[in-house]
This record gives structure tokens, C-alpha cells and sequence, in this order.
């Protein structure tokens, strides 16, 4: 099931976590209390230019050292220091969550254009994949990820994330099949500035984890969420493709209808589609992809999960229930039902 | 005769209480089991091959085949074949031809892999009420798109694609060639492809001038004895494919007797009638990559780079790196030809005993080119032992993008598997060139069996990506994650990269 939300001010202007929390847990329904998270962006203005790492650790004295080394190793440690978290009755705390603001030295990736991202990405795969009792759940700037397995408003309290003011907002309440209870599989996931909220299941999640992983992305969270975030870097960062056409790539429209198009229409979509068909993704899904600038709400090609969107002011909504958007937004406007495969864009303009 | 006798493989009995004696086994056997002697059908069990033919045709359900009535005293290591084959050498001295695909016992991986299917947590797709597309593309396509936005919202494709075969099932039927099958049989496949919107192989036997309105659905094979090839044949085609090996006898060439080489099979192959048309092994200007290459960039010169071209390989055991250096030779697709393929004629330990299922080559094949990071820019062709739509299914989720079917097509016409092709007396009108046998076979009736089967397995596999939640092929291409192995072996696990069925 899952229930998803995401927000955007175009003009950047921030709110505090205190409305997302209340309107995810409007839909708690869609949740089982075992996993929920939210993203903000815009939420370390004083260190914008670094790297934000999140990082679950095991255990503080036996893995913290490690990750410390291998970040010295690649770059710069500017700051860092443990995440504050309040306790909660039904949240057990088996990870400390920590935050480093992180300069990568980019002469360490001479051959690449984007030395930042790939030095972040490579510490990522590698932390990761190793499994050695760190997690970075959050590698972008300027934002961070909070999640945690509980309730949403129980995560929210373990993190105050009232206490954190961003322009743009993802959120996920959590009804796991895959690994209930492990604060990793909850949402969102992220990767650089990239941040998925997922609600469904991606049925040919074998196909796109391998087409992914041919490009170096590993896949190590045990779901299938993770790989819309690494196919929407490898399609708009590395391939250049615009949020519109990376979609096209992602839930294309049917032969069908590609083959009633204009001549010019029908060449670009069938190139899309062989060029991505890899890429293509199948299965039940409605999700939100959210970077520094703009915020993308799709579902699959025929749409088994739902998706609403309404707008207020400057805000665009985005989310599985119109409920929880009004929760947040009572005087909400133009809800409206996107239509399968297609996708809402809010972009920033200040 | 020191050897004397050995018992017959098939005992044909006739039941005098239903026979009628209307002579049409005789008639209808191509080997001479029958004769009529006192009014009495009288048979001679030592011709018999079990191809049916009589049985098919009997009105009166009157003829019945028992396989081995004789028992050798039995022993797990001496075997009655091993046994038969020693008689048989020591007899001519000679290699010992067989026909059809690989008959030794080995385990089938197919039997052994399960596919999945939705539960509650992701809804399966009816195929009846929702859109399933079967369409593939088969040819080169880009690692990645260049595309200009202007401010209107026009989207301008800068990315040049090369031509693909548009396919509407990810069934292709392989290469027969025109002297190993019959003309009608040819005729039969070709109605079927283009009825199905799909596409066939000529084999190594050039294209009959009565093809030629089926050329749209031809892929012309280029081979190593070029027989049939001429600019007008490669420009016919809808697609070129060099075949280097063939997965029922990787490393050697091919042979079709004179007795099958009648006027016309010498027309369209180009060589004097009754003559052998012997393949040499190795392509004589192929002797390294390059050298294909080479090949690959002639004939796409020759017909200006308006055609794919694809390469044929046998499976055998480095089928991964052998694909991947025919992934840069610029050829737009591989097609891999597991040691289960079929042949007219080929060496019994050939058959039996050189190169590897296709199962494991399409999986090592698949991991190999994505881990060079050009799987998506070569298409890749499954043949060999495909039997029914669960084998297809299941050499898409390993990798393949499309399969060749062979000898179920020819099921489909008639044959019931005999394995005696090479001897060019097909009762069916198949593996024949004889005017009195090919006669037997109709092509319209004969195509529309084959569209049928064609068309019954393209159902079946939309039932089951739908059951497995897919509505693309593409999503189901590669899929591992979507089989299980059961009863297989870590290692074979570790290559095909399933996992066992309950993880």
C-alpha cells in the first residue's frame, strides 16, 4: 500500500515539517507503523555548499572510525555531529543517526566532468554495499533525509522535524513486505540530490537493477525503490535527458499510441523507448522524485496506484490521497488526477 | 558376418482384425515398411523410423509402434545406443550421421526453472482487458539519447537510430535452408511469418524465386560455402546473418548430399545439380574477429547500411566473449544456437557432445555484455531446443530478446521428431526434395498451422508477464529475479544468477 506526499514552494519559501507530519499521518491507513520518513530541502542553508551525509550507524565506537578514514581519504569532513533525536515510546533506537558536511577533493576523479557527484556516489555504492554497519541513507546539499521504522508522526517526533524549515518536502508512510522494521528500506530514498517516495511495486525491477548496475550503481537496500533513484541520475544527470523525457523513458506511452503520432512524435518515442527500454518501468507504482529545483510526481502506464495534485499560492501538492493534501492545505486548488504515465512538474522560479 | 543382426528399433504391428487392406501405409511410407502379399498388409519392421506416417493415415487406427521390443541385457554404463553405434562403426568405419537436436539424456535447465507470478501485493495484468505489448525490436540502438527541447516544447531527436526489425512477437523461426527442407515447407514458413508479422531464415540455400513475396520477413544467411549469395539475394533480405557455427555441430561445416540437390535446390543454390554442396568449416576469410568485421562492414557497404546484420554462433563454452567481440564488429544482433538445435544432418558426436545448453549461453552471454556496458546496443537471439512458450518466457528473463524456434515449426507441419532428415525420404514432405514426397505437404494448410502455433504461444506468454505483472516485454528481458532454480546446482544458480525457488 503506502501512502506518499510531496510539496514544492516555487519560490522557495520554506515551511516546517509540522504540516507534512500531519498530513502523513492522515493516511495511515495506507501504513502499518513500520517505517516512515520525510526529506527536506533547503534545511542547511549555513552549509549549502557541502555535501550533507546521513549516516545510520550500528554501533558509534565500532564502525563510526571507518567511515571517518574513508571520507578523509576522498575530501574534507567541514563539520559533523550526531543527528538530534528525542526518544519515543515506540521507536527502538537501533542505529545512530549522524550528519557530516562533506568537501570531496575532485583531483581525486580527474577523467570525470562531474568529479563531485561521482566521488559522492562512489562513497555511497562502496559504504553501502560493504554492509559494515554504516548506512548513508542522504548524500545531497542542502537537505536531508529523516526516516526511521515507526509511525509518521512517531518518526517525526524522533527527529522534531517541526524544528527543520525546507521549501520542498517528500514524505512516506510505510507498509513493508520486504524488510519491515529496517530503518534503511524506509523512505525516501536518496542519492545526491535525488529523493524517491514510492508507492507500489516495480515488477521489472530485476531488468532495471541490472541495466543500473551496468553502470556502476549498486543496488544494496534490498528494494526496489533505490533504483528510481539511480535510473533518474544515470537519465538526467549523465544522459542530460530533461524531467519530462526521463519520465517518457521511465512509464512510456503505449506502441499503440506511438503508433497514431506524427511522423516526427512517433521517431523520438520509439527512439525512447528502444534506447530506454531497459529503463521502462513496470509494476504498480505512483512516485515523487524531488531535486534542489523541482519536484516530479508519475505513476505507472496504467496507473494502479493513485495520484492527486493540487496547488495553493506558489505550492504545488502531490500525493496519493486528496485528504491528506487538504490536511495540509485546506484552501487547496485545481485537484486534479493526472492521467498514467504522466508527469507533474513544479519547478522553482526563484 | 561375425555381428550378424541386432534387433529392430521399432516393431510395426498390424492388427488383421481392424485392417481393411486399403495399401495406404503402403502408399504413404516413404521407407518400405509395407508391402501386400496375399491380400494381407505384411510388414518389414527393420525399415521403420516411427515417423507416423502410416499410423496418420490409417482409417481404421489398425497400425500400432512399439519402440525397442528387444531387450538387451541391460547395463547402466553399456548402453543399448553405445552398443548399437560400436556395431554400426565397426561395420563401415565410418563417422555416424544423425539428424534433428541433441539426443543424449542430459538434463534440460528449462524443466528446472520456475516462473513467478503477482499475489496481493502487486495486481496481475489480464491481457484480455489491458494493453500487453509483445512488440521487440530487434537490431543496434544507442546507449543514450541526445535530444535538443526548444522553449515550444518541440523536442528534436539529434540521435540517429539504424534500422531494426520490427517484430510483434519475440518468436522468429530460424534458418531452414531450401534443399534441407522442402520448398513447400519453406513456402509454408514464410505465409506463417508474414501472416504473423515476423521473420524467417532462408539457412545457407540462397532464396527461391517463388519467396520473393515473402522477402519482407527474409532473413538471408550468408554462410560459409555462400551458397545462393549474390547482391540481388542480400538485397532481398529484410536482414543479412553470417553464420558462423550452428549449435548441433559447432566447429564443422555443413553437408547436403547430392540426392537432394534436384534443379531447382541447384538454381537457387547456385552450384551444379547433384552435386555435394559441402560448407567448409571456418568462413575461408574469416580467421580471427577482425576479419568478421570486415565482413560485417562489407555487407552492410553492400547494401548501404540499410539492413541489420546479424552473426551466428554455436553456443560453446567462451559463447560470452566470442558475443561481446561480435557486439563491436558493429553487427546489429548475436544469435546464439544451444547444443539442443536441430539440423538436417549432422556427426552423431557432434551432436551429442560438442558446446553447451542455451540456457546458461544467453545468461552468460547477457551478464557479460552488460558488464561491458553494451547490452542494450546489440539484440540478442535465443535458438536451440525451444519446445513451448515457457522455454521463450524463460530465455527472455535470462537475456534473450527474441528466439528462434526450428523444429517445433516443423512439428508444427507434421514431423513427429524421427531424426532421420539426412536420409531425404521424409514422409511428411519436409526434409525432402522428392517431388513425390514434398507434394505431401500443403503449404496453405502447413502456414496455417504454424501461424497458429505461433500465435498460441504469443497468447501464452502475454498470460504469463501479465500473471508476472508485466505489460512490456523489455520488462521482463533480463528479469532474473522473476525465475527460480529448482534443483539446480550453486554453480549453474551462480551463472544463470537465479536463486533457488523459496529465496
Amino acid at each position: 500500500m503506502c501512502g506518499i506526499i510531496g510539496v514544492i514552494d516555487r519560490k522557495r519559501r520554506c515551511m516546517d515539517g509540522t504540516g507534512i507530519k500531519a498530513a502523513l499521518s492522515m493516511m495511515n491507513e495506507r501504513g502499518s507503523g513500520e517505517g516512515a520518513g520525510y526529506v527536506a530541502y533547503g534545511i542547511y542553508p549555513e552549509y549549502k555548499d557541502f555535501y550533507a551525509l546521513h549516516v545510520f550507524f550500528d554501533n558509534i565506537r565500532e564502525h563510526k572510525g571507518a567511515l571517518d578514514t574513508l571520507l578523509d581519504r576522498w575530501g574534507t569532513i567541514v563539520h559533523d555531529e550526531q543527528i538530534k533525536t528525542y526518544e519515543q515510546p515506540n521507536i527502538r533506537k537501533v542505529h545512530t543517526p549522524w550528519r557530516y558536511f562533506f568537501r570531496p577533493d575532485r583531483s581525486l576523479m580527474p577523467k570525470s566532468t562531474t568529479p563531485d557527484e561521482d566521488i559522492v556516489t562512489h562513497l555511497v555504492m562502496t559504504v553501502n554495499a560493504a554492509k559494515n554497519g554504516a548506512l548513508i541513507f542522504s548524500s545531497g546539499k542542502n537537505l536531508g533525509v529523516f526516516k526511521a521504522a515507526g509511525w509518521p508522526e512517531e518518526v517525526a517526533d524522533f527527529y522534531r522535524i517541526q524544528d527543520y524549515k525546507g521549501y520542498l518536502w517528500l514524505a512516506h508512510n510505510r507498509y513493508p513486505t520486504n524488510t519491515p522494521g529496517w530503518w534503511g528500506g524506509a523512505h525516501p530514498f536518496n542519492l545526491l540530490d535525488w529523493s524517491v517516495v514510492h508507492n507500489g511495486e516495480i515488477t521489472s525491477y530485476g531488468t532495471n537493477r541490472r541495466y543500473i548496475e551496468s553502470y556502476g550503481y549498486k543496488c544494496t537496500m534490498y528494494t526496489d525503490t533505490e533504483v528510481v533513484a539511480y535510473l533518474v541520475d544515470l537519465l538526467i544527470r549523465k544522459h542530460g535527458l530533461s524531467e519530462k523525457m526521463a519520465v517518457r523513458a521511465l512509464a512510456p506511452p503505449f506502441w499503440e499510441e506511438i503508433d497514431r503520432m506524427p511522423a516526427k512524435e512517433q521517431e523520438l518515442n520509439r527512439a525512447i523507448r528502444l534506447t530506454y527500454g531497459p529503463a521502462l518501468m513496470n509494476g504498480p507504482f505512483a512516485i515523487c522524485v524531488a531535486n534542489a529545483d523541482s519536484l516530479v510526481g508519475f505513476t505507472d502506464r496504467i496507473k494502479l496506484r493513485p495520484l492527486v495534485t493540487g496547488e495553493h499560492g506558489d505550492r504545488l501538492y502531490i500525493s496519493s490521497e486528496e485528504a491528506a493534501i487538504r490536511t495540509m492545505e485546506p484552501d487547496v486548488e485545481h485537484i486534479t488526477m493526472p492521467k498514467a504515465g504522466e508527469p507533474v512538474i513544479g519547478r522553482v522560479v526563484a | 558376418m561375425s555381428i550378424g543382426s541386432v534387433p529392430f528399433k521399432f516393431k510395426v504391428s498390424v492388427d488383421p482384425e481392424r485392417c481393411m487392406v486399403c495399401g495406404r501405409c503402403i502408399e504413404n511410407c516413404s521407407y518400405g515398411v509395407f508391402s501386400k502379399e496375399n491380400e494381407r498388409i505384411k510388414v518389414n519392421s527393420r525399415n521403420c523410423v516411427a515417423c507416423h506416417r502410416c499410423l496418420a493415415f490409417c482409417p481404421r487406427d489398425a497400425i500400432d509402434i512399439t519402440e525397442k521390443p528387444t531387450d538387451y541385457r541391460s547395463h547402466p554404463v553399456w548402453t543399448r545406443d553405445v552398443r548399437e553405434a560400436i556395431f554400426n562403426q565397426a561395420r563401415t568405419g565410418k563417422i555416424i550421421l544423425a539428424g534433428m537436436g541433441n539426443a543424449h539424456p542430459y538434463p534440460i535447465i528449462f524443466d528446472q526453472l520456475v516462473l513467478d507470478a503477482c499475489q496481493v501485493t502487486n495486481p496481475s495484468i489480464d491481457p484480455l482487458r489491458e494493453p500487453m505489448e509483445m512488440r521487440t525490436y530487434i537490431g543496434k540502438k544507442p546507449a543514450s539519447l541526445a535530444l535538443r527541447e526548444h522553449p515550444n516544447g518541440d523536442v528534436e531527436l539529434l540521435t540517429k537510430l539504424t534500422p531494426n526489425l520490427q517484430i510483434e512477437t519475440p518468436i522468429m523461426i530460424g534458418h531452414m535452408s531450401y534443399g534441407a527442407i522442402s520448398l513447400n515447407a519453406q513456402t509454408a514458413i514464410a505465409k506463417a511469418a508474414s501472416h504473423i508479422g515476423t521473420f524467417m531464415g532462408t539457412g545457407e540455400g540462397g532464396l527461391h524465386e517463388s519467396l520473393y513475396p515473402y522477402q519482407k520477413h527474409m532473413i538471408v544467411q550468408v554462410a560459409s560455402g555462400r551458397f545462393g549469395v549474390d547482391i540481388n539475394y542480400l538485397e532481398r533480405g529484410a536482414a543479412i546473418e553470417i553464420k558462423i557455427g550452428q549449435g548441433a555441430k559447432p566447429g564443422i561445416g555443413g553437408h547436403l548430399p547430392g540426392e537432394k540437390v534436384c534443379a531447382d535446390v541447384s538454381c537457387t543454390r547456385m552450384i551444379p545439380e547433384g552435386s555435394d554442396a559441402i560448407s567448409p568449416a571456418p568462413h575461408h576469410d574469416i580467421y580471427s574477429i577482425e576479419d568478421l568485421k570486415q565482413l560485417v562492414h562489407s555487407l552492410k557497404e553492400a547494401t548501404e547500411w540499410k539492413k541489420p546484420v546479424f552473426v551466428k554462433i554455436a553456443a560453446v563454452h567462451n559463447v560470452a566473449a566470442i558475443a561481446a567481440g561480435i557486439a563491436r564488429s558493429s553487427a546489429d544482433a548475436v544469435v546464439v544456437d544451444g547444443f539442443r538445435g536441430g539440423t538436417g544432418a549432422a556427426p552423431r558426436v557432434f551432436r551429442d557432445h560438442v558446446g553447451i545448453p542455451i540456457e546458461a549461453a544467453i545468461a552468460s552471454v547477457d551478464a557479460k555484455l552488460r558488464q561491458q556496458r553494451i547490452r542494450n546496443e546489440v539484440s540478442l537471439i535465443a535458438s536451440g531446443g525451444i519446445r513451448e512458450s515457457a522455454d521463450i518466457a524463460k530465455a527472455i528473463a535470462l537475456g534473450a530478446d527474441a528466439v528462434y524456434i526450428g523444429t517445433s515449426a516443423l512439428v508444427a507441419m507434421g514431423c513427429r521428431v524421427c531424426g532421420t532428415c539426412y536420409r531425404g525420404q521424409c514422409a511428411w514432405g519436409i526434409a525432402t526434395q522428392k517431388p513425390e514426397l514434398t507434394q505431401r505437404l500443403d503449404p496453405e494448410t502447413a502456414s496455417v498451422q504454424v501461424a497458429n502455433l505461433i500465435h498460441a504461444w504469443t497468447d501464452e506468454l502475454a498470460e504469463l508477464m501479465g500473471a508476472a505483472g508485466i505489460n512490456s516485454i523489455e520488462s521482463l528481458r533480463g528479469n532474473r529475479d522473476r525465475l527460480r532454480g529448482y534443483m539446480l546446482d550453486e554453480s549453474l544458480m551462480q551463472v544463470l544468477d537465479v536463486k533457488s525457488v523459496g529465496a
